[in-house]
């Protein structure tokens, strides 16, 4: 289990201090697929660096497995690390290096046997599927290839968590879902608990069971991805999973609610029966509807007449409704 | 006729000169060869570790040393690299003359030549560390490496190809430097140019000195170009790669048969690995 208390950090500059992280509290358990998201400089990158103390907090306490990483000495801390295995959107492999010996890397650091190694790093790499690379130079493969040669690096560590910096975001989305696969298989078949950081819902959509929003370095809202998914309660959450949300004063209608689908319930009856039961003209001005784990979730903006009482009858119509929930949009910008 | 054979190879007869040169050349080359080789080595057991120290040590590096050391290292460096090497050769005198026992000839010209040499190979190695891509001793950070495992294991061979350049572009240096020896009474190429060649006018001996210089100049280059590149497996420069360059052959540009991201090859075309 992974524990961030009360975690800050400040960077000096050259005009004031930086925070970068603000009082984090982030609880990340054994086996999950834990998705940080938030947009670019919200300090997604200094918080995963926190977890294997790449970046030491200015505050607070990183407890892995019951034990505070900030309190150990230099020697102990480097044998933590270990047990932490870390890939890169650039992939941070050694150039020098062929596939084979960059795998057998983090062993030779480890004092494993070369003959060893060499024998764990083929079946790291046929793990990967790339069992023909073996000789070949990072420089000779592509991003896809050089992902998969660092994901079997990480795992040669024999890691109990790994930790995903931006690990799509250089690659097309095709190799990227085939990567998030791999990291989903490596998940399932290993155990190991995974981070990933992205900026891209995307990605949190594909594999993570969990997802903690980040925002100008403050956590906005955690949660199961269909909690935040379904109905995120912030605006910072609300601006990542619905990113070409409409701009409210650009609609048509003067109120605007959202309703929100959690999963098996269909959603056209429900516009119809608002119209026929309670006699309200609701106008749909956006609906949308995404997979998140093979359950469906839908969100629709409805703009509704511009009269108190009927506003109210709809809400409550609504409300009633299994499986369904409702707000009204007043900040709402995309 | 005479007269213009004169003024191109000097009054000495060129039959006495020819004799001259039969009798010196080897040894003289002999001796260019291996106190080049000697100062090199000595400058590289001083520099490299020195220039390791430069990048490892400073506010930033993978274990920083106190400010004042690092202050005080730079500016011997610099000291040293800008005390003209003539100068430098009279002023350690006393210092090979306690090393060796003797302060002339061509072992003493070696000690100058390693205190001359050692700044400078520090500051080309500190260049060649330099080089290596910040996000790999990151990941070095992260898998558990020590300092000095990130220093031997990811810095050192990362950068090997930039460091044998540096190395010929030092052992090179080294060369022309060792001409100056004749000041102190070293053998070598150098000096049978200047005192031979020059001073007592046998200019055949100064243009055979010369070329031959030129062209150890030229070898030592050519070796160390030809080694950096056999040893540089960055940027897709594998030697397969090029020559299906070379053949222009596009349809073989992508090398990975299974998986078709065509990222890759992008990716090595903007990194210009193909020069």
């Amino acid at each position: 289990m992974i524990e961030l208390r009360h975690v800050s950090k400040v960077f000096p500059t050259a005009d004031g201090e930086l925070r970068a992280l603000n009082d984090i509290n982030l609880t990340i358990g054994d086996g999950d697929v834990f998705g940080i998201v938030g947009m670019s400089g919200a300090g997604k990158s200094t918080l995963v660096r926190c977890i294997n103390l790449l970046e030491r907090p200015t505050q607070g306490q990183v407890v892995i497995d019951g034990k505070d990483l900030c309190a150990l000495p230099e020697k102990e801390l480097i044998l933590q690390r270990r047990a932490i295995a870390m890939i890169f959107q650039q992939f941070n492999l050694l150039m020098q290096r062929t596939c084979l010996k960059n795998i057998c890397f983090p062993m030779e650091i480890a004092g494993v046997k070369p003959t060893e190694a060499k024998k764990r790093a083929l079946e790291y790499l046929g793990i990967v599927g790339l069992p023909d690379k073996a000789d070949a130079y990072p420089a000779q493969l592509s991003g896809g290839q050089k992902q998969r040669v660092a994901i079997a690096r990480a795992l040669a560590s024999d890691p109990k968590i790994l930790l995903c910096d931006e690990a799509t975001s250089a690659l097309d989305p095709k190799t990227t879902r085939d990567i998030l696969r791999l990291i989903q298989d490596i998940n399932r078949r290993l155990g190991i608990t995974v981070v990933v950081i992205t900026h891209e819902m995307a990605v949190v959509e594909e594999i993570c069971s969990h997802v903690a929003i980040l925002d100008h370095g403050v956590l906005q809202e955690t949660g199961t991805v269909e909690e935040v998914f379904s109905s995120p309660k912030t605006e910072a959450g609300r601006r990542l999973v619905y990113p070409d949300g409409v701009v409210i004063d650009q609609l048509p209608a003067a109120n605007v609610i959202r309703i929100a689908f959690n999963g098996g319930s269909s959603y056209e009856p429900l516009i119809a029966s608002l119209a026929i039961d309670c006699g309200v003209k609701a106008n749909i001005l956006g609906a949308d509807t995404r997979n998140v784990n093979g359950q469906a979730f839908g969100t629709m903006l409805l703009g509704l007449p511009d009269d108190p009482d009927q506003i109210a009858r709809a809400m409550n119509y609504i409300k009633n409704q299994p499986n369904v929930t409702v707000e009204e949009v007043r900040d709402y910008h995309g | 006729m005479d007269e213009f054979f004169g003024t191109l190879f000097g009054s000495t007869p060129v039959s006495q000169q020819l004799g001259y040169l039969q009798a010196a050349l080897l040894e003289n080359i002999w001796e260019t060869l291996y106190s080049t080789a000697l100062a090199t080595f000595f400058s590289y057991v001083i520099g490299l570790p020195l220039g390791i120290i430069l990048v490892a040590g400073e506010k930033n590096g993978i274990r920083p040393l106190p400010r004042p050391l690092m202050s005080v290292l730079n500016f011997v460096i610099n000291i040293l690299r800008s005390v003209p090497f003539l100068i430098l050769m009279i002023v350690v005198m006393p210092l090979s003359r306690l090393i060796l026992g003797t302060s002339i000839g061509t072992e003493a010209t070696i000690i100058p030549l390693t205190i001359a040499a050692f700044p400078f190979v520090a500051r080309l190695v500190e260049g060649s560390l330099r080089e290596t891509d910040a996000g790999v001793i990151e990941a070095a950070h992260a898998m558990g490496c020590t300092p000095f495992q990130i220093v031997r294991k990811v810095m050192l061979p990362e950068a090997l190809p930039s460091l044998v350049t540096g190395f010929t572009t030092a052992a090179i240096t080294i060369l022309s430097y060792g001409a100056m020896s004749a000041a102190i009474g070293g053998g070598g190429l150098g000096s049978l140019s200047i005192v031979n060649g020059y001073q007592r006018r046998m200019y055949l001996i100064l243009y055979v000195t010369v070329i031959l210089l030129v062209i150890l100049v030229q070898i030592i280059q050519s070796v160390g170009t030809w080694a950096a590149n056999r040893l540089d497996h960055r940027g897709g420069k594998s030697r397969k790669t090029r020559l299906r360059v070379r053949f222009n052959d596009p349809i073989h540009l992508e090398i990975g048969p299974d998986e078709q991201d065509g990222d890759g090859e992008k990716h090595r075309s903007e990194k210009g690995g193909f020069q």
